[in-house]
């Protein structure tokens, strides 16, 4: 091709105009002398916008710009669990390695490592019929996760031959009859969704072992869900628990445009945790994709791209993976930078036009999937948005809850009273309970959802009657609304919140978070015959097995000892009911 | 490069030169413009193409023509860095501005600064004790932590980082930290204050001083906050210094950087700040940290003051957003007359579960801050509640919470500007002492094994029996 290289015309921040090419739209070029990784965002006449995923000082007009064909692309195979990933799928203990601590630039590195050698089992056989997306053989990747070795995209036939053995990823394990080769490790442009055979309804939950997540406003697998909330409300805490806690088989974490700080305590601290489901390290199930604040812009723009197509990627050899997005905001930011660079006529904020069509696309990449191979698949998103001066009627915010179905919504005042996880019972909504009560009473307990409705509806009466009590004092009230703010008070104290940074009770099973729930209602029942019977309020709230069972859930063994701490509170007010 | 002189200026707009020239120049590139009357100017390259060369000039454009030479120095902003510069007085381009010879340099740094690989930080873990109760029992700060000020016109924010330079120190070490100053558009009077102050306590000596004043070109702040972090990382991670970074005032910064965007005929953002201020400034406080294999730290502490006490306004808003949590400065307190008037409610330290427990500052730590935090949040409410329907209105709890709140207020913000209060005798056990003003039964975020220990009544009774 005569039109392979081209100069720099014009440098502007990370955006780059070259000349003398003609590349298609998003095609990954190589910038400079150093050969800085750029990607094609606009064709305008004869010149090429380019946006450069390195820092662009230093470098002039004149200099070489050179054309790959390819579009931005990951690999994918065996190696990708347990890697920390910068947004345009480089290692970075690899960047480490090649540049120091600091981060500089022209440094290439493999998304996998290409020379490690895998153990590969092939499942199918010479003669079988096999098409894109089917799987041949597994790897063990990590202590828990089997990596299923699919067909390529756009490959089918009859295997010819098959070997297991030890292979690199490169290496063909596998050649069909019309000649293709296929090796362990396949790409994928990050902008395309992988294929699937159809989308089915969401009927499973996604458990978090978070209370209020779980009990109020669950996440089905293959779910949406958005976080907003100002800064300091627990966006990063909340996320970082999902993707600890979250039953999920795969985990594929992105800090996008965060706090470098922040990413390191999660880096230091994945390895040393222990999944609930697995007695294994949790870094054998994630992925993480740490683009930082200061890291260069266009990365950031791409990272959540990277991030869910290994997502899906995994998704496809049936597994359930959740996503993680901390934040959707800066990644629009970066769209916002970009387009102000290409002096697009703004929407609203100086956002482009285009933000929420672009959100709505990344969404919808999530979902419970058939796969090509006929299994059963999902990717969960949880997108955390950080809305200016936690005002959620800003573009982002908006954008991003017209197509999610779950809203955890933080809120400022509840952390400023330090109830964590900050999520307002008051305006979050999840749109899946009904889609998911069957599994409930099936899995749970018959009455899961009728406790749940129960205990949100006491928690809407409490808003009302605080009202009031703003008003003329609690003491005003008749003694069975003073009950139901008691009672409330316990959803909230000793229910919603919940403690991160505590060994126990950072997780709770759904099982224990039904008897929690069940205990309040226990207590309000045992609290409403006594007070009949003519105990005092005052009383009935003081017993000291109550505070028992509230401080309990702080000590190991407590999903065991629930039950007895409830007959004796309830054998307690009793008591008082009778030395009255 | 050549040095070539260029004399094709065909614009100039508010602190911006554009000119047409023939030979390519670098993005980012240093120029040098050479005035009739013989004085020069320093600009740096915002746009670059085959046509024509955006330059920002530092010193601002007054009497620049279209006679004006302009020079391309064929390199980017490097800063002279040497273990010399502790101890100096530098202006806000990095020359010397206390009378001294230019500084002899060890290494050129690019004032831009890499950014550390995520993978290659240290998490920050060692608890730093300012002698302030208000930050050390509930937004304690760690070594490596960016922990900015939130203030506002007249209020105390200078007084309260001086005192957080001068009293900051590792429990159980011995290590000073360097202090580098960085002054973007305060007036003369704040300058003087923080010299006077540092003189006085012998802690200039140990301290690297970059300023910018009110009456300096504003397009210079762009650098001089870039010039104090190299600095500081040089000082840091070549020669294991723990280095404490004071700069204000942030709103100054932003100010310059809205003024260049509005030249450049930007598509602004809010209030007309351009879009990519979250990471121009994510590129200054990003650089605090602790790396891999090193000794040294950068602990930062920018100030800022909220425009109209807004904490919503995009500059507090887009550093909470990258900073470590955030120290706010309340006019309610101040008001009242309480020194350091430190609202902890919005304030916070996201690094704080890291520094403080068990082997670091104590045990019951997390316990107690909560504890006071709810505490002091249900006290405050209750006022609003109080001046409705009365004291009488309220039971037995929300009494003593509401009486907390005072107390809280009045002894433990509370101190003077010299007191240093150490963490185990003089904050946590203060804490306990006013929390015991509540009924136990309603200090219900305390676990009872610290109740049992450290609460005074508790520990009184055992004692006795």
């Amino acid at each position: 091709m005569s039109n392979e290289n081209g100069l720099i015309y014009r440098i502007s921040g990370p955006v780059v105009t070259a000349v003398g090419i003609s590349p298609r739209m998003y095609e990954v070029v190589r910038v400079g002398d150093e050969g800085l990784m750029g990607e094609v965002i606009e064709l305008h006449g004869d010149q090429s916008v380019i946006q450069v995923y390195e820092e662009t000082s230093g470098i002039s007009p004149g200099e070489p710009v050179i054309r790959t064909g390819q579009t931005l692309s990951v690999q994918l195979g065996p190696g990708l669990l347990t890697q920390i990933y910068d947004g345009i799928q480089r290692p970075l203990p690899k960047l480490e390695e090649t540049m120091g601590v600091f981060i500089t630039r022209g440094v290439d590195a493999d998304g996998l490592d290409l020379e490690r050698e895998w153990e590969f089992n092939a499942t199918v056989k010479k003669g079988d019929e096999v098409s894109s997306g089917h799987v041949i053989g597994t790897v063990q990747e990590t202590e828990t996760i089997e990596h299923r070795v699919m067909v390529p995209p756009n490959v089918s036939g009859k295997v010819k031959s098959i070997k297991s053995g030890t292979f690199n990823i490169k290496e063909t394990v596998c050649v069909l009859e019309d000649g293709s080769e296929i090796a362990m490790m396949q790409e994928w442009p990050v902008r395309h969704p992988r294929p699937f055979v159809q989308k089915y309804a969401p009927d499973v939950p996604l458990i978090t072992g978070q209370r209020i997540l779980d009990f109020l406003f669950p996440l089905a697998k293959g779910g949406t869900a958005g976080i907003p909330g100002p800064f300091g409300s627990g966006k990063t805490v909340t996320q970082q628990q999902l993707a600890k806690w979250s039953d999920a088989q795969i985990v594929v974490y992105i800090g996008c445009g965060e706090r470098g700080n922040e990413m390191t305590e999660v880096l230091d601290e994945f390895p040393h945790l222990i999944d609930p489901n697995t007695n294994k390290p949790l870094m054998n199930r994630t992925v993480m994709i740490a683009n930082t604040s200061n890291m260069p812009v266009a990365a950031r723009e791409a990272s959540v791209y990277t991030g869910i197509t290994i997502a899906e990627y995994f998704r496809d050899m049936g597994y359930n993976v959740a996503l993680m997005a901390d934040s959707t905001s800066r990644w629009a930011e970066a769209m916002r930078e970009i387009s102000s660079r290409l002096e697009e006529m703004p929407g609203e904020e100086g956002y482009p036009a285009y933000l929420s069509s672009r959100l709505a696309e990344f969404y919808e990449r999530a979902g419970r999937v058939q796969t090509l191979a006929g299994s059963d698949g999902s990717v969960s998103v949880i997108g955390a948005v950080s809305p200016p001066g936690g005002d959620i009627s800003e573009p982002v915010s908006q954008g991003t809850l017209r197509i999610v179905k779950v809203f955890w919504g933080l809120d400022a005042g509840l952390a400023r009273q330090r109830h964590f996880p900050a999520i307002n019972w008051l305006n979050s909504y999840s749109l899946y309970p009904q889609a998911l009560d069957q599994w409930y009473r099936d899995n749970i307990a018959p009455d899961f959802p009728e406790v749940r409705t129960e205990i949100s509806t006491l928690l809407q009466i409490e808003s009302e009657l605080q009202e009031i009590v703003q008003l003329v004092g609690s003491d005003a009230l008749p003694i069975d609304q003073q009950l139901t703010l008691e009672v409330a008070r316990m959803i909230r104290e000793f229910f919603l919140q919940q403690n991160a940074f505590h060994d126990v009770d950072t997780f709770s099973d759904l099982d224990l978070q039904y008897h929690m729930a069940k205990a309040i209602l226990t207590f309000q029942e045992e609290a409403k015959k006594a007070i009949a019977g003519g105990g005092q309020l005052e009383d009935v709230v003081n017993v000291p097995a109550r505070t028992d069972l509230m401080r309990g859930r702080f000590e190991k063994g407590y999903a065991e000892r629930i039950s007895d701490l409830v007959s004796e509170m309830s054998k307690q007010i009793d008591a008082s009911m009778e030395a009255n | 490069m050549s040095g070539k002189e260029y004399r094709t200026i065909t614009d100039v707009k508010g602190p911006l030169v554009f000119l047409n020239k023939t030979e390519p120049v670098s993005y980012g590139e240093i120029v040098q413009l050479m005035l009739s009357d013989g004085s020069i100017k320093n600009g740096q390259v915002l746009d670059t193409s085959d046509d024509q060369v955006i330059v920002q000039v530092f010193e601002g454009t007054a009497s620049v023509d279209r006679q004006t030479g302009v020079k391309f120095l064929g390199d980017v902003f490097k800063l002279p860095v040497s273990k010399g510069l502790i101890g100096r007085i530098l202006d806000g381009a990095g020359r010397p501005r206390d009378g001294g010879p230019d500084i002899v340099a060890d290494d050129m740094a690019d004032i831009i600064g890499a950014a550390i690989n995520p993978y290659s930080r240290q998490s920050p873990e060692s608890f730093i004790q300012t002698g302030i109760s208000a930050i050390d029992a509930c937004t304690s700060l760690v070594r490596g932590q960016k922990l900015p000020i939130f203030s506002a016109s007249g209020l105390p924010h200078n007084d309260i980082a001086l005192q957080i330079a001068r009293q900051a120190k590792l429990v159980g070490s011995d290590d000073d930290f360097v202090v580098v100053f960085c002054a973007m558009g305060i007036t003369a009077e704040e300058y003087n204050f923080f010299v006077h102050d540092l003189e006085r306590t012998g802690a200039l000596e140990n301290s690297a001083l970059f300023v910018n004043l009110a009456d300096d070109p504003a397009v210079e702040r762009l650098i001089t906050p870039r010039l104090a972090l190299t600095a500081a990382e040089y000082l840091a991670f070549e020669h294991d210094y723990h280095v404490l970074v004071i700069y204000t005032d942030m709103t100054n910064y932003c100010e310059s950087l809205r003024q260049i965007g509005a030249a450049r005929e930007e598509v602004p953002g809010r209030r007309g700040y351009p879009g990519y201020m979250y990471t121009d400034l994510a590129m200054l406080y990003e650089r605090a940290g602790l790396v891999k294999g090193k000794k040294g730290s950068i602990t930062q502490f920018p100030i800022l003051t909220m425009p109209g006490d807004d904490i919503t306004h995009p500059i507090p808003d887009l550093s909470g957003y990258i900073t470590e949590g955030q120290i706010v400065i309340s006019r309610e307190l101040h008001q009242k007359g309480i020194y350091p008037p430190i609202n902890v409610l919005p304030s916070l330290s996201r690094l704080m579960n890291a520094g403080i427990g068990d082997g670091k500052t104590r045990e019951d730590h997390k316990s107690v801050s909560d504890q006071l935090y709810a505490a002091y949040a249900q006290g405050k409410e209750l006022r609003g509640l109080v001046a409705i329907v009365g004291e009488d209105a309220l039971n037995e709890r929300d009494l003593q919470l509401l009486k907390f709140a005072d107390i809280f207020e009045h002894q433990f913000l509370r101190q003077s500007r010299d007191e240093d209060r150490s963490i185990s005798e003089g904050t946590l056990d203060l804490a306990w002492d006013l929390l015991s003003n509540i009924d136990t039964k309603y200090l219900v975020r305390l676990d009872q094994k610290w109740i049992d220990k450290y609460h005074p009544n508790e520990k009184s009774g055992k004692e006795e029996e």
